[in-house]
């Protein structure tokens, strides 16, 4: 036998295979949706969408059941690293994916949009989300992040005669693909000093984290990987969408569709923190005394402008922007404190994720049926009188926005408590104090939308909006979210795996 | 004696639900349930639109209420009593009168921001202990063994004091209160105004004094200050208010500031009688809310000056009406005078000075209450009375006022019914306050209650 053949042998049994069986399904799942599109033509709008759910619904319990057991193997070489928090994060994702694709069954048939190959994207972007929250190689990393975007512009643009779409489409192509480019270079720049053997601690594998947290620790005072590192974390940061990378927030969470909407700000923000976390805490760690006040910073900025730009928003995606930008703020102070060494942080954050995922899914959901032809264009006015056209709509809006709000006994505020806890045991004062602010401003508008959905104003006559009554799988789909925030919310027991 | 604790899944960072009560708790566990009875009775008796959902929010307070001064763990304390605002919120927002969408969306900014700021201090008091604990008992247990460092005290208790004052109303954090009861439904209205709202000076006297004892002395002065400008100055607010519900409102307002005097003074006394107050306030102030509610409706107007007469027309009406506003004025025979008694016998002790200006808010309590009488009941029928077909208190609406009435009375003759319990609680809260005999002794002699004090 050849020695190559040993090599590739070596290599072989390097790839654990089964160890990405999740995001391997998920293609599996997205190419059985184009298969079945070519094989039954006719059947395509009622077959597809139930595959997609149920294929998802079944991997989602799969996962969920598995959320112990960890692969005790290195696949690929490390670019990939298996662990309990992994697992959680996949089960997240797929949450997200199925979330999104139930608000997208009725977008997609309302605006008569096909329907194949938006599950198709929606799959492959869920398991790009899996790989990035999960890579430990910058190739990894930057590969999957690119998946992710490159595959949300197309969403975003998905509407393709709403020009509001394509404007957003067309926005975040120019600002995503500017924020990959400073991410590439920061990599790039990380790449050309880390390998460099004039330094010491040159690392012989410049783009694994733990090759680059080695050569940081050693050179934690070189200005040009600490450059690098900056712009890495800039690119990340756009995905988060904390100030000042949230411009595109505004227009592009108005114009895309809004399934797209949802997911661009749960799951793109989620992968964004994790993502964030895995570098400040991995490799970056030696440059926390940079990271540390730059995130600090960050998190008052994002919440200050999040929440202040909130107020006066009359426009309901817009809305949903701001707060996702002061949430982002308030996961911000999580990462801050997990920084400062306090373990519960991390459950902090994940709690925080998983309970802002319900409650931004129960609030889009309700926007999918409360809707005119271009719903980018819904303000708040339009959801006067919801309670009473149609009880169950506005329950489920107001019990999501009171969650996003924090107001107890809604899980919302047990996420916000967790976060408080963290940053009080770590000392964050400062930063305590502008939540506060943050959470009292942010009241204006959450409740503002409470307002206008719940208390009758009899000098104003409602806009009746064109409502969409809720099919049975969407009622169980709402029901199922709001009844988790509520009962998160008041007992936590049922999600202990988180904490 | 611990009737539950439950692990509800974030024993991480130390919160189990634990459920118990001591004399200072029971006294207004007691009144959350009697004032609950009397506005769940107006409630369902009353003509709502969708009534099941009135009640159903009214319930969800009730249960909220019931569990504030049941909660063991600070972080439950805090919990059920915004399990219990939300529905208030709710309930002005739908059910409310005027103004009612700009009242819903001050009160709950406003008591928002208070909760989180109170929220802030629990969290505060949580992680500086360093016990990973919520449970009031150990942590008491704990600080008193080692007490924190007095700045941190103070700094705790100015968070724990701004925040609970906004919630209890506390000079000048009070303004939402007014507006916010005069668009209030009744039963909203008496839950909120006769129990709720002592949440704060509760958590004052069963979490923030005992356990931060420097901050008390630090802040004591400037309690008494604020709270005498809660006496005096919203007491003349209170004088000028032509409008029924508003005045009630300032009126509530008014009365807690004796409350907090009482906790300002740091003596058995104080604290025993801030308890005492809180449980009669609540009674008479929810009675007082009932039976606005009920002129209002029957005049169709809380304009005061458009009413009078209406005694010929409402007897019985008018006798309950007068027999809440002399107790809210704390004649002797009703509950609020011994909580009003011993509390000017601990400021009197500790600060005469105050003293004399908490005296002087029961003048000007006495001014504003009788002459709300006057130009509702006496005097020419105003053009709202007049011209209407108007009919006496119901027995659906009599049921309600005899119990509140009744528990006024009954605790007035026997103060003992409580004032033993909540005295036990108070020194053994307060190991380091003297400990005075609060009701039985100065109905005696009361000048042998202070000179036993000294």
């Amino acid at each position: 036998m050849s020695p190559d053949y040993g090599t590739y042998q070596t290599f072989a049994d390097a790839n654990q295979w089964l160890a990405i069986w999740p995001e391997i399904s998920y293609g599996v799942l997205a190419l059985l949706l184009l298969a079945l599109e070519v094989i039954f033509p006719k059947l395509k709008h009622a077959l597809v969408p139930r595959v997609a759910l149920f294929g998802q619904a079944v991997l989602l319990i799969l996962l969920a059941t598995r959320i112990g057991s960890v692969p005790e193997v290195s696949a690929f070489g490390d670019i990939l690293q298996f662990s309990a928090f992994g697992n959680i994060m996949r089960v997240f994702f797929a949450a997200c994916a199925l979330c999104t694709s139930f608000v997208a069954g009725i977008y997609l048939k309302r605006n008569q949009l096909p329907r194949v190959e938006f599950y198709h994207i929606l799959l492959v972007v869920a398991a790009a989300f899996m790989l990035l929250v999960q890579s430990g190689h910058f190739v990894m990393l930057f590969v999957a992040l690119e998946t992710v975007t490159i595959s949300l512009y197309i969403l975003v643009s998905y509407s393709r005669n709403s020009t509001a779409s394509l404007e957003a489409g067309f926005k975040y192509l120019i600002q995503g693909a500017l924020s990959s480019a400073i991410l590439l270079f920061g990599i790039v720049l990380l790449y050309g000093t880390a390998g460099n053997p004039l330094l010491e601690g040159t690392a012989t594998d410049p783009l694994a984290f733990s090759d680059i947290g080695h050569f940081l620790a050693l050179n934690s005072h070189n200005y040009v990987a600490i450059i690098g590192a900056l712009m890495v974390l800039a690119g990340v940061c756009f995905k988060i969408a904390a100030v000042p990378f949230h411009v595109w927030v505004g227009d592009v969470y108005q114009g895309a569709p809004t399934p797209v909407t949802a997911l661009l700000a749960v799951a793109s923000k989620a992968s964004g923190f994790i993502v964030l976390l895995a570098l400040v805490m991995g490799p970056f760690e030696p440059l926390m005394y940079i990271t540390k006040p730059l995130l600090s910073t960050l998190a008052v900025l994002t919440i200050l402008v999040g929440n202040i730009s909130g107020v006066g928003q009359k426009n309901v995606k817009r809305v949903m922007g701001m707060s996702g930008i002061a949430h982002a703020g308030y996961l911000l102070i999580g990462v801050v404190a997990y920084m400062s060494g306090v373990d519960m942080a991390i459950h902090a954050i994940i709690f925080y994720l998983f309970v802002y995922m319900l409650a931004s899914f129960g609030v889009f959901s309700v926007m999918a049926h409360v809707s005119r032809e271009d719903d980018s264009i819904m303000m708040l006015e339009d959801y006067g009188d919801l309670l009473k056209d149609n009880p169950f709509l506005g329950t489920v809006l107001s019990i999501g926005l009171g969650s996003l709000a924090g107001i107890p006994p809604l899980a919302g505020f047990i996420g916000k408590l967790l976060i408080f806890i963290a940053a009080f045991k770590a000392g964050l004062y400062v930063l305590l104090g502008f939540a506060i602010l943050g959470v009292v401003i942010s009241i204006s508008y959450y409740f503002g939308w409470i307002k206008a959905a719940v208390f009758r104003n009899p000098e104003v006559d409602p806009i009746h909006s064109t409502l969409y009554i809720p099919s049975r799988s969407m009622r169980i789909f709402m029901t199922v979210v709001t009844l988790l925030t509520v009962v998160i919310g008041l007992y936590q027991g049922v999600v202990s795996v988180l904490l | 004696m611990f009737l539950t604790d439950i692990d509800m899944g974030l024993s991480i960072v130390g919160i189990s639900l634990k459920m118990g009560l001591n004399g200072i708790s029971m006294a207004l566990y007691l009144l959350a349930s009697v004032v609950g009875l009397a506005a769940g009775l107006y409630a369902i008796f009353s003509k709502v639109e969708n009534k099941h959902w009135y009640v159903s929010l009214l319930l969800v307070m009730q249960a909220g209420l019931m569990g504030v001064f049941s909660s063991v763990d600070i972080f439950f304390f805090y919990f059920f009593h915004e399990f219990a605002l939300i529905p208030t919120f709710i309930m002005i927002g739908i059910w409310g009168g005027r103004e009612r969408r700009y009242a819903a969306m001050e009160m709950t900014i406003y008591l928002t921001a208070g909760a989180m700021i109170s929220l802030l201090g629990i969290i505060a008091l949580y992680a500086q202990s360093g016990l990973n604990s919520f449970d009031m008992i150990t942590l008491k247990m704990y600080l008193t063994a080692h007490p924190l460092g007095e700045i941190v005290q103070n700094n705790i208790f100015a968070l724990l004091l701004i925040g609970f004052g906004i919630l209890v109303s506390l000079f000048p954090f009070h303004s939402w209160a007014p507006r916010g009861y005069a668009a209030a439904p009744a039963s909203a209205a008496m839950l909120h105004a006769g129990v709720l709202k002592k949440f704060g000076l509760y958590g004052l006297v069963q979490i923030a004094a005992p356990l931060l004892p420097l901050g008390v002395a630090h802040y004591g002065s400037t309690i008494l200050w604020l709270a005498l400008g809660n006496v005096i100055l919203i007491g003349l607010i209170t004088m000028t208010q032509t409008d029924l519900k508003r005045m009630l409102g300032y009126s509530s307002v008014m009365h807690m500031g004796y409350a907090f005097m009482g906790v300002a003074t740091f003596s058995a006394v104080g604290i025993g009688g801030a308890v005492m107050l809180m449980f009669a306030h609540g009674l008479s102030v929810a009675l007082l809310f009932l039976l606005a509610d009920c002129i209002g409706r029957r005049t169709e107007t809380d304009e005061m000056p458009s009413m009078g007469g209406l005694f010929g027309k409402t007897p019985i009406l008018c006798g309950f009406f007068v027999a809440a506003t002399m107790a809210s004025v704390g004649l002797p025979g009703f509950a609020n005078f011994w909580g009003e008694f011993s509390l000017f016998v601990s400021i009197w002790h500790a600060h005469p000075g105050f003293a004399v200006g908490a005296v002087l808010g029961i003048i000007i309590s006495a001014i504003y209450g009788l002459r709300a009488v006057a130009r509702i009941f006496y005097g020419d029928q105003g053009e709202t009375v007049s011209d209407k077909e108007i009919s006496d208190l119901s027995l659906a609406e009599r049921l309600p006022a005899i119990v509140l009435f009744i528990a006024l009375i009954a605790v007035g003759i026997f103060p003992r019914l409580i004032s033993d319990d909540v005295n036990k609680a108070v020194s053994a809260t307060y190991p380091q306050a003297q400990v005075v005999e609060i009701a039985p002794a100065s109905v005696v002699n009361p000048t042998h209650t202070a000179d036993h004090e000294s």
